[in-house]
């Protein structure tokens, strides 16, 4: 596969196993187009985590090759990668909140790791805990709050920094509905300013809410590309958005 | 529904430190309520213990070896007290002239009573319980065979009944007695340090062993390995400081008390057995090395879990 270097992200032929088991991911090959949205669904156990963790940067692939922001990152010295991390944004699965830190210092923390000044982070910080109906909470530990809440606050801490790359993992797997719906509207908010998202779910109701979105299938390690959009994505070349 | 909030890019900041108050909050310190501080405390407080007494007891010998390698002592062994007299007198005129003797000093019958007085009884007759006149010589340089020989032959004229011994002979088995315990006091202190070294490193570890989590969120937002390392490595550092803190209090607690103790006992001995600055430069460095050790465990420790991870 022939990469753009204005291409967010590359795989060419990546298979992961965990140690020497067999192989849970085998020979996908994608490429993630700037300002687009995606959604990763399969069935549970079809290596959809897998997937994101090489994405986020956590995970190295057995064999293949990835490009991230135009560079080869699986030979990159460990000492580059924090640099890549900080230009994404992550919702992990299982939420990974700091336990003894606050909500509110939760979502900071970012952008703290980032060096924004603390007169700088207080209003940003405040609004997305408002946006996320967290405000009352904000001086909650995790362990205090409801899963749904707990994952609101992990999706408020990864879009915090207006990251290039959103990478979610079941991101409205504990919450109802209507804040499915809403959280969403805060990825393709994200999106519209640039920011390429992908969105691991099984909720098959979330994929139609995003019109534009294009959808990537695993099936068992295996990536089907059912739309063909993968291939053929619609908008390739207006960077930043895609024609609706 | 509402427009969602505005948020900031910050991916083109590059690389800055985090650092400060908000950093060190991501590390619950355990401070007097964990029991790191403590074990380092009482690990900490039992070596300036050992170190101190080592220390004054190398003191002290030095300070007796010194004094006394200089010393002789002659004994006028006459029964008849005024035969004994003039004799110490004569002993006295002749060993003043004598090259090498910086001083010769008759030891006062009040003096003497005074140092029997314990075995004797107050107000014992000399006449019936024959003492011995005592004289104290002090020469340059320490008192060899050669010359206590020398001594002898010139006091054998002047006073048939005199006795002289170096001072140091007496002291010998005192000596090795000294010398064992000090290597004693050596051997306790390295054990005691290399046990407070092994409890720093794994009250560190186990520290950082229930942050593992958090390094890894950090880790994962971005966060450069040393920017962790240093995060933990000064939250341990503060409890370490505590902890050795309280020990060095404890210990030097403990050696004032011993040392008024030994005071009061008066020996001319003990006096010798105090402690000079250098030693007490070398006791608060027991606390500050053990500080500087729980750092480079925290740092270590970190950057090996870092390197786990990709
Ligand atoms: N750390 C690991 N070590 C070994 N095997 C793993 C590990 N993580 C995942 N697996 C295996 O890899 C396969 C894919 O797991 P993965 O978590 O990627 O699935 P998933 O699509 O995210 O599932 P779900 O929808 O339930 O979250 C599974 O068979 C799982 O057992
Ligand atoms: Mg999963």
């Amino acid at each position: 596969m022939s990469g753009a270097e204005g291409d967010v992200v590359q795989f060419d032929n990546v298979g992961l196993r965990y140690g020497s088991g067999k192989e849970v991911l085998s020979d996908v090959s994608f490429t993630l187009y700037p300002g687009s949205f995606y959604f990763l669904t399969g069935a549970s156990g079809a290596g959809k985590t897998s997937l994101l963790k090489m994405l986020y940067l956590a995970q190295r692939p057995s064999r293949g090759m990835i490009r991230m922001f135009g560079t080869e990152i699986i030979t990159m010295p460990r000492t580059r990668l924090p640099g890549f991390r900080r230009r994404l944004g992550v919702v992990f699965q299982d939420f990974r909140l700091v336990e003894h830190l606050s909500a509110f210092d939760n979502v900071a923390l970012p952008l703290r790791v980032s060096g924004v000044p603390e007169a700088d982070l207080r209003k940003p910080v405040a609004d997305m805990l408002d946006w996320v109906g967290l405000t009352h909470r904000a001086d909650a530990r995790p362990a205090t709050l409801s899963g749904g809440e707990q994952q609101r606050v992990a999706i408020a801490r990864a879009v915090i920094g207006r990251p290039e790359l959103l990478v979610a993992d079941e991101p409205t797997g504990n919450v109802d509905p209507d804040m499915a719906l809403k959280l969403l509207r805060l990825f393709e908010s994200l999106n519209r300013l640039g920011t390429t998202v992908v969105v691991a779910t099984h909720d098959v109701h979330l994929l139609k809410k995003v019109p534009d979105s294009m959808i990537m299938r695993l099936d068992k390690g295996r990536l089907s590309d059912p739309t063909g959009m993968l291939r053929y994505p619609p908008g390739r070349g207006s960077v930043g958005r895609r024609p609706t | 529904m509402k427009k969602p909030p505005a948020t900031t890019p910050v991916t083109r900041r590059g690389l800055a430190r985090f650092k400060g108050e908000k950093a060190s909050e991501l590390v619950p310190q355990a401070r007097l309520s964990g029991p790191m501080p403590w074990v380092i405390a009482i690990m900490i407080a039992l070596t300036v213990i050992a170190a101190g007494g080592g220390l004054a007891l190398n003191n002290l010998a030095g300070a007796a070896r010194a004094e006394l390698a200089g010393g002789a002592t002659v004994q006028i062994m006459e029964a008849d007290p005024s035969e004994r007299a003039r004799q110490a007198a004569a002993t006295v005129d002749v060993l003043v002239d004598i090259d090498g003797v910086a001083s010769v000093r008759l030891v006062p019958e009040e003096e003497l009573d005074a140092l029997l007085e314990p075995w004797l009884g107050v107000g014992a007759d000399n006449e019936a319980v024959p003492v011995p006149a005592l004289i104290d010589v002090r020469m340059s340089g320490p008192v060899t065979e050669e010359r206590l020989d020398r001594l002898k032959v010139v006091l054998a004229d002047a006073a048939p009944a005199a006795r002289i011994d170096a001072q140091a002979s007496w002291l010998g088995p005192v000596f090795e007695a000294i010398t064992s315990l000090q290597w004693l006091a050596i051997g306790l202190v390295v054990l005691l340090a290399l046990t407070s070294a092994a409890a720093v490193w794994l009250a560190a570890r186990s520290a950082l062993g229930s942050n593992s989590e958090t390094i890894e969120i950090v880790h994962l937002l971005g966060g450069t390995d040393s920017q962790i390392a240093r995060i933990f490595q000064r939250s341990i550092a503060v409890d370490a400081a505590v902890g050795g803190a309280v020990g060095l209090a404890l210990g030097l607690a403990a050696i004032m008390v011993m040392g008024d103790r030994f005071a009061a006992l008066g020996s001319g001995m003990v006096a010798g057995g105090g402690l000079g600055w250098i030693d007490w430069v070398l006791i608060v460095a027991i606390p500050l090395v053990g500080v500087l050790l729980a750092m480079l465990t925290a740092r270590i420790t970190v950057l090996a879990a870092l390197r786990r991870m990709l």
